[in-house]
């Protein structure tokens, strides 16, 4: 196993531990630009709350609370299993790193799936931004007469932040599940051992790094207005 | 150096604790809470569901002092980010401008 080991180090590292330190460090690189990419939804989302504060709370309780709790399990679960492959990776079980990375790219699917039929909600609901947006549905704690802005208008910010932050989440949950068809290709072709699972522990940190922004858009997107569903709610 | 391997027991336990906490949030989200304590609360658990991903299932916690380095710098822009752009909206309203003529 040893030679091996040598023939997995490219020729511009000195040896493994070297190559491992790299490619990690490169693959945090990329994901703090993605923290970046990510930040200016989560900044628009800060400010344009902060301004609309009503209108945000009556959208996001139009959400699906149960589909988006039950998407968040599933993500976190689809994590275990990533966490899984890589440990299986370096305890040499081959046909565990194929298990673990099928599951986790089932659980993906589902994860996929629940945000189709939401998607379908919404469009059927007519909370899709664009020229047939309605939103009518006013609760009784909300006066709008003191409202200093227009109450549909800023839950169709709320839908466009909606669907630009989950749209651009569930993007790149596909990249992710492509990236671990590769894997599994890899793993199947017998590439991985306990000197060599780099490539499969870096895909675990970008997926990893989606399941977190999933953590954040969850309360952000279907949590913060609860509370005012409350009666006399303030 | 990441070679460390993290016993399957510490993902499980990792595992349920993000499942408790993502219960908890829920749960939380409809306390009726003073002021902004709701979105307090939400994105503490969300903070603490992120630093339990980030340190075992990305294994920061067993990774070189540099590692640290890269994962807490994106995170710690954020917050610069996030704090001079509210420092901007929020203080708005703090000082009346005087009316135009």
């Amino acid at each position: 196993m040893s030679d091996h080991s040598h023939s997995v180090v490219a020729h511009q590292f000195d040896d493994m531990p070297q190559q491992k330190e790299t490619t990690t460090l490169a693959m945090w690189a990329f994901l703090l630009t993605e923290v970046m990419f990510f930040g200016g939804l989560f900044g628009a989302y800060t400010m344009l709350r902060n301004r609309f504060p009503e209108a945000f709370a009556v959208a996001s309780n139009s959400l699906d609370l149960t589909l988006g709790a039950v998407n968040t399990a599933v993500l976190i679960g689809s994590s275990l299993t990533m966490a899984l492959a890589v440990h299986a990776a370096q305890t040499n079980k081959r046909r565990q790193i194929i298990l673990f990375l099928v599951l986790t790219i089932a659980l993906g699917g589902v994860f996929l799936g629940i945000k189709a039929v939401e998607y379908n909600h919404k469009f059927h609901e007519h909370h899709v931004p664009g020229a047939g947006f309605h939103f009518e549905e006013v609760p009784d704690w909300v006066d709008v007469s003191r409202l200093n802005y227009d109450l549909e208008k800023a839950t169709e910010t709320f839908f466009s932040l909606y669907f630009a932050m989950t749209g651009l989440h569930a993007l790149h949950m596909v990249v992710g599940v492509g990236i671990m068809l590769v894997m599994i290709w890899m793993a199947y072709r017998n590439r991985f051992s306990e000197h060599y699972y780099g490539p499969v522990e870096i895909s675990g940190l970008y997926w990893h790094f989606v399941d977190i922004v999933w953590i954040f858009l969850f309360p952000l997107l279907y949590l913060l207005g609860r509370h005012f569903l409350l009666e006399g709610g303030h | 150096m990441s070679d460390h391997v993290v016993p399957i027991r510490v993902y499980l336990v990792i595992f349920s604790s993000l499942m408790v906490l993502t219960l908890l949030t829920v749960w939380a989200a409809f306390l009726d809470l003073p002021g902004s304590y709701n979105t307090i609360l939400a994105l503490s658990i969300a903070i603490l569901k992120a630093t339990l991903v980030i340190l075992y299932f990305m294994h920061v916690r067993y990774s070189s002092r540099l590692t640290w380095v890269y994962a807490g710098a994106g995170f710690f822009w954020l917050v610069i980010l996030l704090a001079f752009l509210m420092s901007d909206y929020l203080s708005r309203d703090w000082q009346r401008l005087p009316q135009g003529w």
